[in-house]
Parts: C-alpha cells; sequence; structure tokens
C-alpha cells in the first residue's frame, strides 16, 4: 500500500503555465483569454493590491474593522473568480473579499462588512454570493448544497467556495467535497495554500504530501496549481467549471500561495511563526510582477497604464469609504427586524421597548 | 503576590497544572509555538515541550475527540477552542460525548477534561467570537460551566476545574483578559465549583451575575449608592451548577433581585436563576425577579455592539424599577 501512496502523491505535480519570470513555460495549456481581459487581469489584480495596503492604512486608523490582508493571494483569487460567470455563486472565507467585489459587491460595502454593518452583507440583486465565512470550512459543505441546487434546475452554473491550508483539516471539508462527488454536483472547491493556518504551518495539519490528493478519497478531480500564476488559475478553474457545467463533477484546486501580510488585523504577528527568508523567497513568486513582466513583454502594458489603475483605485476607495461613512447607523430594532419573518410576541415587546429608547 | 491581569493568572494556572501532574495536556489551534492568539499560553511549550503543549490540526471536532480519547488513556486534557462561536463545530463531542462518558460507561470512565474557550463582547471581533453560549452549556447534563470575572478567581477556578474528574467548560470573556490588573497569590489554590462569591455586599437588593457583566454590575451598584440604595452584587462564577444557597441567602436578606446576563434573554442562565429564586423564596421577595440581557437576535457584526450589550445604565434602570415596584 506504501506504494500506491507513493504513486498517488507522485502524480500531483503543480500546474503552471506563466513561471516566476514571467516566461510561458506550458504553451498549450494557455488559455484562450483576449488582450483586452489579459489587461483586464492585470487591472484587477493591481487594483486589489491597491485595495489591500489602503485597507490596512484605513485599518491602523481605526476606520476598518475586521480585516484580513489578501497581498499575494491576487492571483489565486482573481485568477479564479475570472473564470466565473455571473450566474455562479460564490461561497467566499472571511479573506475572499476580493472575489466578491469583482463578482458584484459594491466597494463600499465591502467596507461595511469590514466595519460589522449588516448592509456590508447584503448583496445586491443579481449578486449571487455569500458574505464571507467566519467557521473554517463551513462554506464547503454549503457549496455542495448550492451546486445541487443548480443541477437540480438543470442551470448551466456552478458554485466554487474557497478555504484554505487550515480549512482542509476540517470535517466539514471533506464532507463538502464527498458529498459533491457523490451527487455529481457542479462544485468548486479551492483550497488557497498559504501555507500557515495563522501560525500553524501545513506540514502540521496533515501527512499527506499535497491537499489536491484529498479528492482521491472523494473521488473526484484534483489539481495544484502555482497559485501565484493567474494564468493557470483561470485555466484551471475554466476547466473545472466547462467539466461541472457538462455535468461531470466537482474539482478539488489546491492554489499554492502566500500572504504577505499577518493572518488578521486583529494582533496576529507573522514573525513569530515565520522567517524573514521565507517571505523573501514567496515576494520573488510574486503573481503581479512575473504577470507584468509577461505583459509588458507582448507590448500590453506600461508603468503609465499601471499608475493610471492606481490612482483609479485609490480614488474609488476614498469615494467608497465616503459612501460607506455616509451610511445610516445601525439600530437594534434593526437587528430585530432581522431575526424572522414574522416576529413573536417576546421579540415585539423588545421591539418597542428598543424603539421607545431609539427615537429618545 | 504579583499585579496580574486574567491572562496571566490563566497562563500561570496552566503552569502550575503542567508541573503538578505529568497527565495534563494543552492543545488547540496555535497554543503551542505561537502561544494562543491571545498569548495564553505563551512560553507554556518552550517549558513543557512539544509533546505536552501541542498545535493541532485545525480541527474543533478533532480537538473534542482528541481531548475524550487522552482521557480514556488516563490524561487530563486542557483543550481550547481558540473562540467560543467555533464550539458548534465540536457541538457533538462536548454535549453530546464528553457530557455523558461517566453516565453512560455506569461510572467506568470519567472525563476530567477542561475546555477553555474565550468568548465575550466589547471587543469587536468578527462574527461567532463574542456570543455568549454558556446556556447552551449549562443546559446541558453532566457539565460544569465555569465564567470567572476576575484575575484571583480565573486562576483558582482554572486549577480546580483542571482537577476534578468531570468535565469542565471554562470560558473566558475576552473584555476581561486585559482590562485590569489585581494581586494573584504565586503559590497554588484552589476556589470550589459551583460556589458564587459575594463581590459587594448590600442590604436593598441582590444583583446576580457572572462574567463581564459583574463588572458593569458593580458600576450601577456604586452609582447607586450614591442615590442612598445599597446593592449586592453576587459572581456567579460557576454558572451550572448555580449556588443556590448563596443566592437564597441574599434574597432573603434584600428581597429584590435582579439577574444581569450578557447573553440574550430567552431560556439561558438568567432565567433559571429566576427560577430557582421563585420556587425557594418566593415570600420573601417584595417584588419580581427581573432580567437584565441582550435582546433575543444573533450577537450583532462588532460595529454596533455597544448598543446591543446591556450597560450599567440598564442595569440601574432595572434596580429602580423593582425597588419602586
Amino acid at each position: 500500500m506504501k506504494q500506491v501512496l507513493d504513486n498517488i502523491e507522485s502524480q500531483f505535480e503543480t500546474f503552471q503555465i506563466l513561471n516566476e519570470k514571467g516566461e510561458i513555460v506550458n504553451k498549450e495549456a494557455m488559455p484562450d483569454l483576449s488582450d483586452e481581459e489579459l489587461k483586464e487581469l492585470m487591472r484587477r489584480m493591481v487594483f486589489t493590491r491597491v485595495l489591500d495596503q489602503r485597507s490596512i492604512a484605513l485599518n491602523r486608523q481605526g476606520r476598518l474593522g475586521f480585516y484580513a490582508p489578501t497581498a499575494g493571494q491576487e492571483a489565486s483569487q482573481l485568477g479564479s473568480q475570472f473564470a466565473l460567470e455571473k450566474g455562479d455563486y460564490i461561497l467566499p472565507g472571511y479573506r475572499d473579499v476580493p472575489q466578491l467585489i469583482w463578482h458584484g459587491l459594491p466597494l463600499y460595502q465591502a467596507f461595511l462588512f469590514s466595519r460589522g454593518h449588516f448592509h456590508g452583507n447584503e448583496m445586491p440583486e443579481g449578486v449571487r454570493a455569500l458574505s464571507p465565512q467566519i467557521i473554517i470550512g463551513a462554506q464547503y459543505v454549503q457549496a455542495a448544497g448550492v451546486a445541487l441546487g443548480m443541477k437540480r434546475s438543470k442551470k448551466d452554473n456552478v458554485a466554487i467556495t474557497y478555504t484554505g491550508d487550515g480549512g482542509t483539516s476540517q470535517g466539514d471539508f471533506y464532507e463538502g467535497i464527498n458529498v459533491a462527488g457523490a451527487f455529481q454536483a457542479p462544485a468548486i472547491f479551492i483550497i488557497q495554500n498559504n501555507y500557515f493556518a495563522i501560525s500553524v504551518p501545513v506540514e502540521q495539519q496533515t501527512a499527506a504530501k499535497t491537499l489536491a490528493q484529498k479528492a482521491v478519497a472523494a473521488g473526484i478531480e484534483g489539481y495544484v496549481v502555482d497559485g501565484m500564476d493567474v494564468l493557470a488559475m483561470y485555466a484551471v478553474t475554466k476547466h473545472a467549471r466547462d467539466k461541472a457545467i457538462r455535468g461531470e463533477g466537482p474539482t478539488l484546486i489546491e492554489a499554492l500561495t502566500y500572504r504577505y501580510g499577518p493572518h488578521t488585523m486583529a494582533g496576529d504577528d507573522p514573525t513569530r511563526y515565520r522567517t524573514e527568508d521565507l517571505d523573501t523567497e514567496w515576494e520573488k513568486k510574486d503573481p503581479i510582477v512575473r504577470f507584468r513582466t509577461f505583459l509588458e513583454g507582448k507590448g500590453l502594458w506600461t508603468e503609465e497604464e499601471e499608475n493610471e489603475v492606481i490612482e483609479k483605485a485609490k480614488e474609488d476607495i476614498r469615494e467608497a469609504i465616503k459612501k460607506a461613512d455616509g451610511y445610516p447607523k445601525q439600530k437594534v430594532t434593526d437587528f430585530i427586524s432581522h431575526m424572522f419573518e414574522e416576529l413573536p410576541v417576546q421579540l415585539q415587546e423588545q421591539y418597542d421597548e428598543y424603539k421607545a429608547k431609539e427615537s429618545k | 503576590m504579583a499585579q496580574m491581569t486574567m491572562v496571566q493568572a490563566i497562563t500561570d494556572a496552566l503552569h502550575t497544572e503542567l508541573k503538578n501532574d505529568e497527565n495534563v495536556l494543552v492543545f488547540g489551534e496555535d497554543v503551542g509555538h505561537n502561544g494562543g492568539v491571545f498569548r495564553v499560553t505563551d512560553g507554556l511549550q518552550k517549558e513543557f515541550g512539544e509533546d505536552r503543549v501541542f498545535d493541532t490540526p485545525l480541527a474543533e471536532s478533532a480537538i473534542g475527540g482528541l481531548a475524550i480519547g487522552l482521557s480514556i488513556e488516563g490524561y487530563r486534557p486542557v483543550p481550547e477552542i481558540q473562540f467560543f462561536g467555533f464550539v458548534f463545530e465540536v457541538m457533538d463531542s462536548v454535549a453530546g460525548q464528553l457530557s455523558r462518558m461517566r453516565y453512560r460507561s455506569g461510572g467506568t470512565e470519567t472525563a476530567p477534561v477542561t475546555i477553555r474557550s474565550p468568548f465575550g463582547g466589547g471587543v469587536a471581533t468578527p462574527e461567532m467570537h463574542a456570543d455568549s453560549l454558556e446556556g447552551l452549556m449549562a443546559q446541558t447534563p453532566g457539565l460544569k460551566v465555569v465564567i470567572p470575572s476576575t484575575p484571583y478567581d480565573a486562576k483558582g477556578l482554572l486549577i480546580a476545574s483542571i482537577r476534578d474528574n468531570d468535565p469542565v467548560v471554562f470560558l473566558e470573556h475576552m473584555k476581561l483578559y486585559r482590562s485590569f490588573r489585581e494581586e494573584v497569590p504565586e503559590e497554588e489554590y484552589t476556589i470550589d465549583l459551583g460556589k458564587a462569591d459575594v463581590k459587594r455586599e448590600g442590604s436593598d437588593v441582590t444583583i446576580i451575575t457572572y462574567g463581564a457583566m459583574v463588572h458593569t454590575s458593580l458600576k450601577a451598584a456604586e452609582e447607586l449608592a450614591e442615590e442612598d440604595v445599597d446593592v449586592e452584587v453576587i459572581d456567579l462564577r460557576t454558572v451550572s451548577p448555580i449556588d443556590i444557597e448563596t443566592i437564597v441567602e441574599s434574597v432573603q436578606k434584600t428581597n429584590r433581585a435582579i439577574v444581569v446576563q450578557e447573553a440574550q434573554r430567552q431560556a439561558g442562565v438568567a432565567a433559571n436563576v429566576v427560577a430557582e429564586i421563585q420556587e425557594r423564596a418566593i415570600l420573601h421577595l417584595e417584588a419580581p425577579v427581573m432580567r437584565v440581557t441582550a435582546p433575543d437576535t444573533v450577537y450583532p457584526f462588532a460595529a454596533d455592539e455597544g448598543i446591543w450589550l446591556p450597560d450599567h445604565k440598564d442595569v440601574k434602570e432595572k434596580v429602580n424599577e423593582i425597588m419602586n415596584f
């Protein structure tokens, strides 16, 4: 049986299209994207990097609440989201706010989510997504359910969900991929393996050499992908989506990536568990740097264009923060109204009590 | 004696028991190398080694199962659930398995597990971090549920919990972790589980409370003293089983009582205290026993938890209401 394990593990090689130097190393796998689409991917990654920098600064000024930094993970987040259609459903983890924004969540609402205002969780009409899940792995089982629903109603759509390396230790992870496989539901399960679950390194999560190989036991396809390569992330997600729509079941995708920043802005200190050398090693694989080199080589990108994106991002962020600042404050009566379709007597009493206080 | 925060007092208690009993094991998410997300276990892995203080995979259910299994093998596990809102991921282990071990084995197996976990509002955490879920635990037969309100109590109660031969859920209010220091003896001591503490003596009205609301109630009591209302404040310290004797004695003296809890109103610890008082001391009462609680909604996202959590003004208002009944 050791032979079987070795055989399985040896087959999970890392899929890559664009290497660290910005060179195409896997021409056959190159996705069919127009020049404009390639540029759009770059714009989104640059925008999201600026958003991360500004969000961290705003958090430090006390102007944002809960925030989980995203820098380093742009390719895995945005490359996968780019393969989706509007009708696809996203079930994100708490670091996956960028995917929501590019799926249609207005930026000011993302800020309200960070601040803990419920309007941040209210998806606009037509934006098919849940707000970020806080409980690790819970979204994985739900994604199987959304996908099963899509299959039953014969929609040409998929459910996509994200967790981290730590999330693969949860029971919900196994249950989610297994049940989706059992029903051949059109689901895409993405693991953003950034090597640390807060402080705990992935080697301590599991004896498995890859996380993607967990797909084998569920009887579904699994891939290890260079999560710093936006083309590879797009291509593999597109493959998973096309396959799911054809009725050929779910896919598990492990994206190898890295979060440059702390786990969240609530006091985590990565220097306690990561070395500077490791940080530097990963920064050399940066998704934006290599994609910029690639686009520049094709004559599709200039410094000027990048600066325009940066300026646009800053302006959009400024406006969104202003809008978030001006949004009406929450009241306890709002909380109570959100509890049931019809309030039971006890809650109605509480509603009246708070209403009286609020109107003082 | 040393001045300690509650975090330091808890670290000290863990240190004491790791040293006293080689069967004590401390584990959970980020508790080893990183010393816990609140640094509660800081330095313990370094001192006691990776086989006694260790990081687990990110799996609350596995943490619960490990604790049960290790206790069967003769260990005294002290697992941490990183935030108590994550308890739902391990609810079967806690309420369906751990709590029943003694009963279902006819006493041939026990589960001396102490689950430690931070909870509580007022520190702007994301969803599922701040909820007061002690009512769910208190309704589970077979569990003891402890909630300290001071560094001194935290140390004595945690040592007593770890030494207890039955499972204990030990809940640490995040707002109290570093909000103040007090004198805590460096030597070991225990505080009996199931024993309340009169945190302030008074003769007009009894406030029964626990956790962070002890301090909210004490603040209200101080302000009420200026209005010539003499308030007694009882800190339950253990919310299951509750110390009925101390409560009834106090109510017999003051003839008036309110119960203050941070948790939502429905069911819960406060409702249980009210029921016990009316069953045992109704003829001593001059007013109904009333509650100050949060409303029956999901814990709000952090931005506006302040308008949702009960505060000292709510407590004063309720005391005045029963004083004028």
